[in-house]
Formats: structure tokens, C-alpha cells, sequence
């Protein structure tokens, strides 16, 4: 039993499964052709891919391809359609990119867009060709594209420490999971060949680069690894199909990896190298980063945003915690993530220094990370890498304080100078050290450090003797003097640490009465325009920017005061539910950041912000700005809810007085002729003569007709105001007819019926009431438009998936013109005798539709009309 | 009619239009009953209490109270037939008025005949039904005792719950019981909104009890409301 639930592949892996296809089919599918290098001859494969397409007749069209005038490359192009280039303008240079906008209203089955990896010309929606094609993908165009392996996020490390070059243009890994692969393959051999003769590619400007590039040992290892990307997707491939076929293979281990992310330059390689050991593994992995009470400096803050983005780029789950003790924040993310193994970083930083300060960190991660594996990996300097200065010479900002440590240091000086003829020099090295902690209560560590340092030489030379000189003659002075360096320090670096922690919590403190004070005032907004003021005020009173709500009408178009290609970029970020604008990835030229404000399934508006800042926001104010920005979206919804609420409150409302209107007329209509009919009847059953009851018959039936057409208006008129809401309910359709029939037993007296009903109907999903009333209508016309003694046929049968009801006569059939409209309100087809108001059939009409069916009528062989009604069966209920 | 007209029967008419009051008095006293009559719920209620007629027919559209509160409130001490009379045809109003303990509905306008003929059979109804231990209509036979079925003489085997909703329909002879009445007595409570089971069960009893299955005599479809036993005179 046990083997069998571990052969049972797990229903959340085929739901993935099953999604992912579902998806593909509404996306498009992108197929790289994968080659370790230029001039493999990828371009010239897409394009042969492209023309078997063609002549197999799907729309294939090129987006961008480059053939760099290689006559058979060119050949190929040949027959496919290619639109034109985009200029793009660019400081006085012009540069031409693949039309993304014409590609899309062309929307062919079939683009081709060569270099994947390719960087748009700065003022394109994107900055990465990637992304144009993602967009593609989405609006559900196939593509085709090329790309070079030391593009791959992933793998762009191992290019570098191969080839020495560093990449900048990478493209995702996550592009490359939902993408088919197509390996370009050439032996290196073979490709210097060409490289010689000339049949390769290579841009002027990196000739020399290229030159070392295109080495035998290098290219050879490119082919490996071009071969490897291309074998684990395969791999990848085969093992989702035999998990979804429940075929016994490897399964996907349980393992979960958890990178530590820092500013370190050096974390961009652990990021990657985990990339690498969760794509072997088949795992998930998790990026971390424990915030400290550390203020980070800008460069600093920026490297993070980096590495962060890179983790998400390929395809990393991104978490960040707070903790001043890093090994506590990093094991606390673990364990709530049920992480298996961690990987940190080796540290290198310095020499000395560094294994005093972080050497303590991993030990710790070590021996009480308890059951979760842990891997420290070598980190190797790159050219790109700066070792954090030891010293550096301080910012203009913070000479003031300089000043302030001499001139403190030197008043003290003249203070003890009168002093220490009464105290001793041991008192006056307690006065120094008294100044040193004023001092670190209100300047940062430099300046206290430099107040350390001079507060100690000069006690040495001022008032230990031998006075006027540093040389200290008793051991006891060389232990004061020694102690009070380092209490002097030790106290700085305390206090300057509790002003730092202080610093965080007043940030936060701040962060939380933002939000707070933004909770408060959308509270009480609820209309759009206090809601807009409340944001407005908020954001621009927390944030550096001028914020603007827009907000769409019911056709998704965003409406404000902009400029057409603002408002576009608007538009694109509430289409596409995504940031766009500033300081982002898509259309980073525009002037202000465009936010979605989303909440789960839909985008409610967009928040502009004008940022007046040159700098991209931190992590904070992007922390910070997403709080916001959730809790705007949260109170849109509900306004939005409460909206539809007043609107369908004043509807039903509306819908009420309807209703009652209905009924009292109905009342008012059927007591007297409830009336007339009793006495009638009462009349007939009285012993009176037989004129006497005849007349009272003919009462009698007049009434009846009364009451029939008054029933008519009463239901044309519930259908018309929309006041039928059929309670659909398993019927039998036996029953069904039999109840019609005797209603109109009487009115048929003259007719012979025949009912054709197998027995072992199904039961079928309809409102008895209604229907009977249809059949009642269409039995009724058949009575009163046919001669007496015509035969009047029922059929009931289920035919597929429908069942299908007729009610068929011998009379003379219907004109043609009538036909089409008989089922029209208020038509008689012409020639009918008097009586009928044109209102039976197309009740029945109403009727039927309102229950998801059909009714059509036929002229049949033989003479005679023939109504049908046709009834979804839908799935039979469970018994 | 049977064998109670020994007392003359009293029926009650709770109606506020004058017209049809005059109308019923005539046909009822013709038709050898004694008419009382309120043309408000009040006067309705005090009236049932005091006179304790054999049935009531009832108008649901009432000035002062609504039909179905003075149906509740007769409800709450009485087990008198009572057959609403009313011009409300939707099917929401009937169920609420047969689930709150009607006997049965009929709507305006209505054929003499056909309320004499429903009048009849509430006040049937009305004689204590555990007595009746073996129930007789057309060549049907019910045995309650013994669990017996027969058509003609012949025995006719019933599975269980055919057998629980036959009984069911017997013991309320008469009655129109709405598919909620029938799903809660007969599936229990869980089921009251699966008609589908009733549908095809009560398909099974006319084919196997009705002489012709399609054009029943015995088990009657209430349209959009349920079913009713209507025993034969």
C-alpha cells in the first residue's frame, strides 16, 4: 500500500501541471535556439524553423532579425513578411528597435526576434529585448528567438571565470523554464573556421575582446555548458511528463535551499551558485535578507536592490526579515520556510578583521542551524568587486563635527590644565574620558574615535609625568593609560550602536504612524474624491513625490491630465497590473512612477508618483510604498463594493415596487372575473331551463378566454420587466405533460391527442411551472388554429445531449412569411380566424429561453406546423 | 358525501371581498353547508375560536393581518381543514402557505365544482386518521398494519422508502404536501433539496400502482408545489 501512495504523484504537481499546459495554450510559446557563441548558425536555423511553418501555412512574421548581410541567411528571409524597424532617437543618435506596438496589432501566430539577450535603445517601453518578448508571449504570439549561452543568468558567472569577459546581458532563467530548446551545435573547431573565413559576425568595437573570446579552450567549454542547459531541459522536460503520467522515476527531492543576501558585492555569486545547486536539485530555493540596525549606505543599498532582483529574476522566492542578530533572523526565516539546506558566503573581506567580526557568525549558523544542512561557499573576487575602504577620509557633512571634538578637546584641556594642580593626573584622564561619552551621545563614530585619540595623547603628554613628553614611566600609568583607550572607544562604539538601534525604531515608529495616519484618514473617506485627498495628502506628506490618483472608467481607459505618452505608460502598468514608469523596467523614460493599485483579480486605479529625488527609492521607501499601496487598493475595493451595493439596493428596490405593482393588478383583474366565473358555474348547476344554461355556458366560457388573456398580458408583462427567474429543478418530463394535457383537456375535447413519450425519460433540469404554461400555450395554439378533429401529436425524447418536446398538428400548416416571426409579440399570421392576442408564443418563447432552452417551428410533410423545444439535459444528478 | 352530514358542516369564509363571500354563500348553502363569515383576519380568528367551524377557506390578501400569520395563528390550537382561496398564483406563496399548514390551494378564479369538490375532501380529511388502519381507493389496497400492498387483489412488492412515501401519502390523504414535507419525512432532513429522488420515486409508484402510469388518477402532480393522494369518492 505504502508503494503505491509514493507512486501517487501529489495533486498539487499535477495541478501545477496541468495549469502550466493551460497556460501555454493561452500564452504563446517561445522556442530558443540555444549555441555556446556567435556565428553557430542559430539565426540561420530559426529562419529555416520559420519557413517550414510558413509551408505549413501558419502566419509567420518577423519582429527583428539580423542577417548581417550573410547572403544565405538573407536567402532565408525570403517569403516572410517583416515589419519595419522602430527609430529610436537617442541623444543624436538613431537607433532602430523591434516595433513591439505594430508587432502586437499584427498579432501574428508566429514572430521571430532574434538575440533574446538584446538591450533596447534607452526610451523603449523595456529596457530588455526579454522583456518585448514576454509581452508577446502574453498576448498570446508564438516566438522564436536566439541566444547565446553566456546570456543565461545563471550561467554568466562561469562565462566570466572562463573567458574573462564580464556579461551584461543576461536574460532570466525563468525565460528559459516554460521555453522549448533548440541547440545550435558546432564544433569549435568548425567555428574558428569560419571565424576565418570571415562568415562571423563580430561588432568593430569588440574586436580584440572578441579575439580572446574566440579561443579553442574557451569555446569548448561554452559547448559544454550550451550542451548542459540544453540536456537539464530536457531532463526537466521528460521528468514533468513521467510525474504527470504517473510513471516511477525521480521524484522531485524535498529539499528547499535558503541563500543569505547581503550588500556584499560577493552575494551576487552566492545567488547564482544557489541557482545552480536548486536547478540540480529540483528545488525551490529562497532568498534572505535580515535587516539590521545597520544604516546601509546608498551604494550599499543599491547593491541589495540588485541582488535581490537578481534572486527574483531567477526565480527565487524573496523574503526579508528584521533582526539585529543576523543568525537568529536567517534560522527564524528557515524554519518558517521548512528550508533544508542554507548557503552563506565564505567570508573575505578582511584578512584579520573579518574573522574576528563575522568569524563568530558562522560558527554559530553551524551549530544551531540543528538539523539544516549548511553550505559555506567561496566567494572570488572579481575586477568588479571594491574592498570596503578601512578609512576613508570624512564626508563634508561631518567636518562640522570635527570642529566640534577639537574645540571640546581643547576646552577640556585648559579646564584640567587649571585642574589638575589640585586633582592629579589620574582625575583628569576621568574628565577626558566624562567628555569623550558627552561627545558620543551626539556625534558619530569618527569624530568620538578622533576624540579618543587626542583626549588620550594629550593627558599623556600634558599631565603624565614626565609631563611634555608620550613616554610613560610607571607601569601602573601605562595600564590607566591603556584602559582609558579602550573604555574611551568601547563606550563610543556602545553609544554610538543604541544611537543607531534608536535611529531604526524612530524609522519604524515613523513608518508605522504613516501607515497609521493613512488608515485613519481613508477610514473615513468614502467617496472616491476623499479617498484621492486622503492618498494625495499621505503620500506626498511621506514620500519625496507628488502623488495623482487616476482612475478608469467601466472600459479599463485611465482618465487624468497627462501627456499622451504618460498616459499610456499608465495605461500599461493598470493593463498589465504591473509597475511601469521611473526607476522601473518598463518605460523607465517616463517622467513619474506609475503604481497599480491591485487587489486580488483586479486593478482598481493607478497612483502616479512624480518622485522629486534623483535616486531610486530605497528598499524602505519601497517597503514602505508597497504597504501603502495594498492598503489603498484594499479601500478601493471596498468602496467599490459599497458602490455596487447601493446601486443593486435601489435595484431590487426598483424591482419590488415592480412586483407589488404586479400583484395588486393581478388582483384587482382576477377577483372579478373570479367572480363572474363562480356565478357562471353556479348559474349552469342551477335547475333552471336549458336556455337559461346555455346562456349561462357561453358566460362561462367568455370568462374563460378573459381569464386566459389576462393570464397572457400578466406573463408578457413579468417578462418583459425581467420579473421571470425560473427555479430550475429536476423535472419529469411525463409528469410535465400529462399536467399540461388536463388543463387543456377541455379546449382539446374536438382533437384527437396522441403522446409519444418513451418511458425512461430522464429527469431534466427546468421550471415545471413555467414549462407547463409553455406546453399549455403551444397545445392551446395548436387547439384553436386547427380544424376539429385533426389529430394533435406530443413527442418527448432525449436526443444527445438535449431533450426535445414537440408539439405537432395536421392544420394547414403556417405561410412562409410567418415563419421567421411568429414567435414575435403581438403577430398573427395572417389568414388565422379571430380570437388569440399574439401574445401565446411568444410567452412560450420567454419562457423557454428564460430556462436556458429553444423553441423553433417547422412546416411538416404532410401538412401541418410542428413546434419544437429544445432542453439542455446537463449532467444527471447523483442519486 | 359520506357519512357525516348527520350535523350540517360549518365553513368559515375569511374574505375581504364582499363579491366573492356573496358568491360562496350561495353555492355553499345551495350545496347543503352552513356559511359563517369574517372579512378580517381579526375577526377571523375570534370567529374559528368561538364557533369552531368543520373548515375554513381562506383568502390570503387580508386587510389587517396576512393570510399566512392567521394561518400560523390558527395553527397554533387548531387542527381544522383549511383551504386557501387566493388570486396569488406564484409558487412561493403556495409552498409557504401549504408548509405553514394549509390543506390545500386553490386560486382565483376557480370553478365551482372544483372547491366544492376540494372542500370534500379536506373534510375528510379531517376524521382521525389513525383509525384507518387499511386504506381503499379505486383497486388500490393499503394495509398499513401488515405493510400490505394491492392492486386488484394482487399483492405488489414496494422497496422500503416506496413503501415510506406511499404511507406518508395516505396518511394525508388528500393533503397537498409540498416536496420539502415529503424529502423531510420520508430522506430526512438532510435532503430537502434533492426533488430528484422524489421525481423518480414517485415515477416508480404510479408504475407500479396507477392503471395508467402516464395519465395518473391516484397521485397527483401539484405543479411547482408537490403532490398530493386524491382517494377516490
Amino acid at each position: 500500500m505504502s508503494m503505491d501512495q509514493d507512486h501517487r504523484p501529489d495533486p498539487d504537481t499535477l495541478l501545477a501541471a496541468i495549469q502550466k499546459e493551460s497556460t501555454q495554450r493561452a500564452r504563446g510559446r517561445l522556442k530558443v535556439f540555444l549555441g555556446m557563441a556567435a556565428g553557430v548558425g542559430k539565426t540561420y536555423a530559426m529562419l529555416e524553423a520559420a519557413q517550414k511553418q510558413r509551408a505549413e501555412g501558419r502566419d509567420v512574421v518577423i519582429g527583428y532579425v539580423e542577417t548581417h548581410g550573410r547572403t544565405e541567411t538573407d536567402a532565408l528571409t525570403v517569403g516572410l513578411p517583416g515589419l519595419p524597424r522602430l527609430p529610436v532617437v537617442y541623444r543624436d543618435i538613431t537607433l532602430t528597435e523591434m516595433d513591439l506596438d505594430a508587432l502586437l496589432a499584427r498579432r501574428p501566430q508566429l514572430a521571430l526576434v532574434d538575440e533574446l539577450a538584446h538591450t533596447n535603445a534607452p526610451g523603449s517601453r523595456h529596457p530588455k529585448r526579454y522583456q518585448d518578448v514576454q509581452e508577446l508571449l502574453d498576448a498570446g504570439i508564438d516566438v522564436c528567438t536566439t541566444l547565446n549561452v553566456q546570456h543565461v543568468a545563471s550561467r554568466a558567472d562561469t562565462v566570466r571565470e572562463i573567458s574573462g569577459a564580464t556579461i551584461h546581458e543576461t536574460v532570466p532563467d525563468s525565460m528559459l523554464d516554460a521555453a522549448e530548446i533548440e541547440l545550435v551545435d558546432l564544433s569549435p573547431e568548425d567555428l574558428l573556421k569560419r571565424l576565418d573565413e570571415g562568415k562571423v559576425y563580430i561588432p568593430e568595437r569588440a574586436d580584440v575582446a572578441a579575439q580572446n573570446f574566440f579561443r579553442e579552450g574557451n569555446l569548448t567549454a561554452l559547448r559544454e555548458m550550451a550542451l548542459r542547459v540544453a540536456a537539464e531541459r530536457v531532463g526537466q522536460d521528460v521528468r514533468d511528463y513521467m510525474q504527470a503520467r504517473q510513471i516511477a522515476g525521480p521524484w522531485k527531492t524535498g529539499h528547499r535551499l535558503l541563500v543569505a543576501v547581503s550588500p556584499s558585492p560577493f552575494s551576487e555569486q552566492m545567488v547564482r551558485w544557489t541557482r545552480r545547486l536548486a536547478d540540480s536539485l529540483e528545488c525551490t530555493w529562497i532568498a534572505a535578507y535580515v535587516e539590521t540596525s545597520r544604516t546601509l549606505s546608498e551604494e550599499e543599498q543599491t547593491r541589495l536592490t540588485r541582488h535581490l532582483s537578481l534572486a527574483r529574476e531567477l526565480g527565487a522566492e524573496v523574503r526579508t526579515t528584521t533582526d539585529d542578530d543576523i543568525v537568529r533572523g536567517l534560522l527564524r526565516v528557515a524554519q518558517a520556510q521548512n528550508v533544508t539546506q542554507i548557503v552563506v558566503g565564505k567570508p573575505v573581506d578582511h584578512p584579520v578583521l573579518g574573522s574576528l567580526l563575522s568569524g563568530s557568525l558562522l560558527p554559530r549558523l553551524v551549530r544551531e542551524s540543528g538539523n539544516i544542512d549548511v553550505h559555506i561557499v567561496r566567494a572570488t573576487p572579481t575586477t568588479e568587486t571594491r574592498r570596503p575602504p578601512l578609512w576613508r577620509w570624512p564626508a563634508e557633512s561631518e567636518w562640522p563635527q570635527y570642529a566640534w571634538v577639537l574645540a571640546a578637546v581643547s576646552a577640556v584641556t585648559l579646564v584640567n590644565l587649571l585642574l589638575s594642580p589640585l586633582v592629579g593626573p589620574r582625575s583628569v584622564a576621568l574628565i577626558y574620558l566624562l567628555v569623550v561619552v558627552g561627545l558620543a551621545l551626539r556625534l558619530g563614530r569618527g569624530p568620538v574615535f578622533l576624540a579618543a585619540t587626542l583626549g588620550a595623547l594629550l593627558w599623556n603628554f600634558m599631565f603624565l609625568p614626565p609631563r611634555f613628553t608620550l613616554y610613560i614611566r610607571s607601569f601602573e600609568d601605562v595600564m590607566m593609560f591603556a584602559m582609558y583607550f579602550v573604555v574611551a572607544l568601547a563606550m563610543g562604539q556602545l553609544i554610538a550602536r543604541i544611537r543607531a538601534k534608536e535611529r531604526m525604531d524612530r524609522r519604524r515608529e515613523e513608518r508605522a504612524t504613516a501607515l497609521y495616519l493613512l488608515t485613519l484618514e481613508l477610514g473615513d473617506a468614502s467617496t472616491w474624491e476623499q479617498i484621492e485627498r486622503a492618498v494625495v495628502g499621505n503620500v506626498e506628506r511621506v514620500f519625496n513625490a507628488k502623488a495623482t490618483l487616476l482612475s478608469a472608467d467601466a472600459a479599463g481607459v485611465l482618465r487624468g491630465a497627462l501627456e499622451e505618452k504618460e498616459l499610456s505608460t499608465a495605461q500599461w502598468a493598470f493593463g498589465h497590473g504591473t509597475l511601469a514608469g521611473r526607476f522601473t523596467d518598463t518605460l523607465p523614460m517616463a517622467e513619474a512612477m506609475y503604481v497599480p493599485l491591485r487587489t486580488t483579480g483586479a486593478v482598481l486605479g493607478i497612483l502616479r508618483l512624480d518622485w522629486q529625488q534623483s535616486t531610486p527609492p530605497t528598499l524602505e521607501q519601497r517597503n514602505l510604498l508597497d504597504a501603502f499601496v495594498r492598503h489603498i487598493a484594499l479601500v478601493l475595493d471596498r468602496q467599490r463594493l459599497h458602490e455596487a451595493e447601493a446601486t443593486a439596493r435601489i435595484l431590487a428596490h426598483s424591482e419590488q415596487l415592480a412586483q407589488t405593482l404586479l400583484n395588486s393588478v393581478s388582483h384587482e383583474l382576477h377577483t372579478p372575473i373570479a367572480a363572474i366565473q363562480s356565478a357562471a358555474s353556479a348559474l349552469q348547476e342551477a335547475q333552471t331551463t336549458t336556455a337559461q344554461r346555455a346562456l349561462a355556458g357561453e358566460i362561462a366560457q367568455a370568462t374563460d378566454r378573459l381569464n386566459r388573456l389576462v393570464g397572457n398580458i400578466l406573463d408578457m408583462t413579468r417578462l418583459e420587466s425581467g420579473h421571470v427567474s425560473p427555479k430550475l429543478d429536476w423535472c419529469d418530463v411525463t409528469d410535465l405533460i400529462h399536467v399540461a394535457l388536463k388543463r387543456v383537456a377541455k379546449d382539446l375535447e374536438v382533437h384527437t391527442v396522441d403522446v409519444a413519450a418513451p418511458p425512461g425519460l430522464p429527469l431534466v433540469k427546468m421550471d415545471f411551472r413555467l414549462m407547463e404554461q409553455a406546453l399549455v400555450n403551444l397545445l392551446l395554439n395548436a387547439g384553436t388554429h386547427t380544424p376539429p378533429g385533426t389529430p394533435v401529436q406530443i413527442g418527448a425524447a432525449a436526443q444527445e445531449n438535449e431533450l426535445v418536446l414537440t408539439v405537432a398538428d395536421r392544420g394547414r400548416g403556417l405561410p412562409a412569411e410567418a415563419l421567421p416571426r411568429i414567435f414575435d409579440k403581438l403577430y398573427r399570421a395572417p389568414g388565422t380566424p379571430a380570437g388569440g392576442t399574439g401574445l401565446g408564443l411568444s410567452i412560450v418563447k420567454g419562457f423557454v429561453e428564460a430556462q436556458g432552452g429553444s423553441v423553433r417551428v417547422a412546416n411538416r410533410v404532410g401538412g401541418g406546423a410542428a413546434f419544437t423545444i429544445t432542453m439542455p439535459l446537463g449532467d444527471p444528478p447523483e442519486s | 358525501m359520506s357519512d357525516t352530514t348527520a350535523n350540517i358542516p360549518v365553513v368559515l369564509v375569511i374574505d375581504d371581498e364582499d363579491q366573492i363571500r356573496r358568491l360562496l354563500r350561495i353555492t355553499l348553502e345551495a350545496n347543503g353547508y352552513r356559511m359563517l363569515e369574517a372579512a378580517k383576519g381579526q375577526d377571523g380568528l375570534v370567529e374559528a375560536a368561538s364557533r369552531r367551524p368543520d373548515v375554513i377557506i381562506l383568502d390570503l390578501g387580508l386587510p389587517d393581518l396576512d393570510g399566512v400569520t392567521v394561518l400560523k395563528r390558527l395553527r397554533e390550537w387548531s387542527r381544522v381543514p383549511i383551504v386557501v382561496l387566493s388570486v396569488r398564483d406564484r409558487d412561493e406563496d403556495k409552498i409557504v402557505a401549504l408548509d405553514n399548514g394549509a390543506d390545500d390551494y386553490v386560486t382565483k378564479p376557480f370553478s365551482t365544482g372544483e372547491l366544492l369538490a376540494r372542500l370534500r375532501v379536506a373534510l375528510r380529511h379531517a376524521q382521525p386518521a389513525s383509525e384507518t388502519v387499511i386504506f381503499r381507493t379505486g383497486d388500490l389496497e393499503v394495509d398499513l398494519s401488515a405493510r400490505r400492498v394491492t392492486v386488484k387483489g394482487q399483492e405488489v412488492r414496494l422497496t422500503a422508502t416506496e413503501y415510506a412515501l406511499l404511507r406518508l401519502l395516505v396518511r394525508h390523504a388528500g393533503k397537498v404536501l409540498t416536496h420539502r414535507q415529503i424529502l423531510r419525512e420520508v430522506w430526512g432532513p438532510t435532503c430537502v433539496g434533492r426533488t430528484h429522488y422524489l421525481r423518480v420515486y414517485m415515477a416508480n409508484l404510479r408504475e407500479k400502482l396507477e392503471v395508467v402510469p402516464s395519465e395518473p388518477e391516484i397521485f397527483i402532480t401539484e405543479p411547482g408545489v408537490g403532490y398530493r393522494l386524491i382517494p377516490k369518492e
